[in-house]
């Protein structure tokens, strides 16, 4: 198949997704009587750089949770609980930055291995409970991201402070904390997250693991077909323990950039809904690390212009989650179609060289 | 007819324990009932099988067991879905909008239709086009909520009693109420009898002010284990999710079993949440499903795909979900008494068959239970919160193994496949 033609076809997919999201919208708005033109100013208006800053901050942290969805997805193992691991992880890192055992930035990087082990660990329950006794990590995860909010809030009153109405972990010591980056101009106080660039690091990594190493290669293989995996000597359960505690690490650091940067502790203002979000962005992206980016990228787009709806066009920003949910199902089912549409385009072009070079025998 | 023969035998009842006979259902529920018993009075927790109690467990089993029967119809055909949880929500969704307008009984069947509707879409992305079961469902669970919070403030805000994020309160489906038999249950319940009591528990709750809705889920659940392993109907919907191929060269139509199954779940679930808005609570609530869909799907797991496994799995939840919402540490640590025993019995049964290593677990997890107990006098309230989820998870790790599903359930199935 010719470059353009395979270029086109990736693409067609997820530009067919985006219109039908739009379409059903629309259909969605005009029904219910809202005005669907000022919906559509707002949504689609260039953003001002102080939003652009909110836009690449989300995107960062949408990163990172589609990664660790991507990661277990590579190998057909569903880790749905992405968010309680990015809960448990973000919690036990606060707790742990607010104590400020180490000093400085020492404190920073330690902080952030207890948020990877400690989401890993979380993760593990799932796996181990996957390889021993076989129970599906999708209905564990579920319940463990059930379980993590009431640990969570079993243990905030203990480990925090309160502070009038609301309890939280102890703040960061100004030492330990990240600053912004100011990249983009005239943008106010907004600033980049400093670690927003663990996105960067950590899809460089996952790029080079999948694609470089022994263990990414297994990784592949197991995804695509568990008994050839088998045959070839991968191990299918170390697989599913060590993908998912990778899995569990990532989430783990969705958290970090908002903690060092901006909240400085774990409280009321923790975001809830990311782990989900990576979820439906890995799904979006493909599971590729570029892919996962721009998924990230629409997603924190849509969301970002989304809390202007109800100011600037009077329509509940709810609309928004119909539409992220449509862009990912129609992207899901049109994978589907052009894959299909594909096998079928290079069947006919393995079938005309066959008869070109046997000629008739093809018969 | 050989074929046919041979395909119900293979697809038939699963095998209910590894080795040896199958124990009939009503066994554990009568084992259930002298456990519960024993731990009662040893603990002195009365409120654990008082009538209200049960009530309560009843109210709260019903919306995930119509998770569970919509699971149950959806993976007998090989379907997972994981998109219960949106369907349920499309359900409470439309019970709020249509009960309020038009009464209960529209209301009921609103939810179904819409539940349905999610039911269809869940089946053409995974039975027609293909998609990945797990991946289409997390997407109908994201649309489901968008569209729920943004009907709904549409739909209610300017409702008297509504606002964005919740509808009028609405009307509630009839109840039947039979005094000549809960008052005398009542009177004995509250004798605190071993057994007798809670016998009398058990027929006080079903007597007094037991919804309409009630009754027509449990019949669903009853019409559901006849239509699926009584009727020809119901052979081929199971051989359907049990070898796909197969079904198909004795003519089966594969996708179109496969699309109904699907879309009939997604009713089902919507009557759950409809049961949710209408019965258990005063109306409709932004978020008010809170998991039932995936707690359904593991009481349907824990039931090993059959609807009466499925039911107990819910009575199970139910009961744990009821004593939270009656503040119930006092009751839930009584059933951390009730682990403790469950488990060393187990692990004295493991003894018994030489199985030395897992009875060894049982013990110990066992005796921690107990420890646990027998130091602390209350279970704190976010505990009662996890208890439903730690449930599910305990159960699932000790009896996954047991388990059985339907043998092609999660795949994707292309017409032609049989060759």
């Amino acid at each position: 198949m010719s470059w353009a033609k395979r270029i086109g076809l990736n693409l067609a997919a997820p530009l067919l997704a985006m219109v039908v999201a739009m379409l059903i919208a629309t259909l969605i708005l005009v029904a219910t009587g809202d005005d669907v033109g000022a919906f559509w100013t707002t949504m689609l208006s260039w953003p001002e750089n102080r939003n652009l800053v909110n836009i690449l901050n989300a995107t960062a942290v949408l990163y990172l949770s589609g990664v660790a969805a991507a990661i277990g997805f590579r190998m057909n193992l569903f880790n749905i609980g992405v968010e309680g691991q990015y809960k448990i992880g973000t919690f036990f890192a606060a707790v742990f930055a607010g104590a400020a055992i180490l000093p400085g930035y020492l404190n920073t990087v330690a902080t952030i291995a207890v948020a990877m082990v400690s989401a890993a660990l979380w993760a593990g329950i799932a796996a181990v409970l996957r390889v021993t006794r076989g129970v599906s990590e999708v209905i564990s995860t579920i319940m463990l991201n059930a379980i993590a909010s009431g640990l969570v809030g079993f243990l905030l009153p203990k480990l925090g402070e309160r502070t009038g109405v609301s309890t939280s972990t102890k703040n960061i010591p100004e030492g330990s904390r990240v600053g912004g980056l100011a990249l983009i101009p005239d943008a106010g106080t907004a600033k980049i997250y400093g670690l927003a660039l663990l996105a960067i690091v950590v899809g460089l990594a996952y790029w080079v693991i999948l694609n470089r190493t022994r263990f990414g290669f297994d990784l592949r293989a197991t995804g695509q077909s568990e008994t050839a995996a088998v045959a070839s000597g991968v191990s299918v359960k170390r697989m599913v323990l060590i993908s998912m505690l990778m899995s569990g690490a990532v989430a783990g650091l969705i958290g970090m950039p908002v903690l060092f940067g901006q909240a400085y502790n774990y409280g009321t203002s923790f975001q809830t809904g990311i782990g989900f979000a990576g979820i439906a962005v890995a799904l979006l992206g493909r599971n590729n690390p570029i892919g996962i980016f721009f998924g990230a990228l629409i997603f924190a787009f849509l969301s970002e212009q989304g809390n202007l709806l109800n100011i600037l066009a009077g329509v509940s920003p709810d609309i928004v989650g119909v539409t992220q949910g449509v862009i990912v199902m129609s992207v899901v089912i049109a994978y589907e179609v052009v894959r299909r549409y594909r096998n079928r385009l290079e069947q006919a072009a393995v079938a005309e060289q066959v008869v070109a070079t046997t000629g008739e025998a093809a018969r | 007819m050989n074929a046919t023969a041979e395909l119900s035998a293979k697809t038939g009842a699963p095998q209910a324990s590894g080795n040896g006979r199958r124990v009939p259902w009503y066994l554990y529920l009568v084992g259930g009932l002298v456990l519960v018993s024993v731990v009662r009075i040893i603990s002195g927790a009365n409120d654990m099988a008082s009538i209200g109690t049960l009530r309560a467990a009843l109210i709260s089993a019903i919306p995930i067991a119509m998770a569970g029967l919509g699971g149950v119809w959806s993976e007998r055909a090989g379907v997972v879905n994981i998109g219960l949880e949106g369907m349920m929500i499309a359900g409470t969704l439309g019970a709020g909008y249509f009960g309020y307008h038009y009464g209960w009984a529209a209301g009921l069947l609103g939810a179904i239709v819409l539940g349905m509707l999610f039911g269809a879409l869940h089946a053409y992305a995974t039975v027609i086009i293909g998609v990945d079961h797990i991946v289409s469902g997390v997407a109908i669970n994201i649309i489901a909520l968008g569209m729920a919070g943004f009907l709904a403030e549409t739909l209610f805000a300017g409702l008297p009693g509504g606002g964005p994020t919740q509808s009028p309160p609405l009307p509630k489906p009839p109840t039947i109420d039979i005094p000549a038999i809960y008052e005398p249950a009542t009177t004995l319940q509250e004798k605190g009898w071993p057994i007798v009591s809670d016998l009398a528990s058990v027929v006080g709750a079903m007597t007094r002010n037991l919804s309409l809705a009630t009754v027509l889920a449990l019949l669903l659940i009853v019409f559901t284990s006849w239509l699926l392993w009584k009727t020809t109907f119901g052979l081929r919907l199971r051989s359907v999710g049990e070898s796909p191929a197969a079904a198909e060269s004795l003519g089966v139509n594969v996708l179109r079993y496969k699309f109904v199954a699907v879309t009939i779940s997604g009713g089902i679930a919507g009557l759950g949440g409809a049961y949710l808005a209408m019965v258990a609570s005063p109306g409709f609530q932004q978020g008010m499903t809170g998991g039932r869909g995936y707690i359904g799907l593991a009481a349907m797991l824990f039931g090993n795909w059959m609807p009466g496994g499925m039911l107990m799995g819910s009575g199970l939840f139910g009961y744990t979900q009821a004593m939270q919402l009656r503040g119930g540490g006092e009751s839930l640590h009584a059933v951390l008494l009730l682990i403790a025993i469950v488990l060393i019995g187990l692990a004295a049964w493991g003894f018994y068959k030489r199985a030395t290593r897992r009875a060894t677990i049982n013990l110990v997890i066992g005796l921690l239970f107990l420890v646990w107990y027998l130091t602390t006098d209350e279970v704190p309230e976010d505990f009662t919160g996890m208890a439903p989820y730690v449930t599910t998870l305990l159960v699932l790790a000790f009896f996954a193994q047991k388990l059985r599903m339907p043998a092609a359930d999660g795949q994707v199935y292309r017409k032609g496949s049989a060759g």
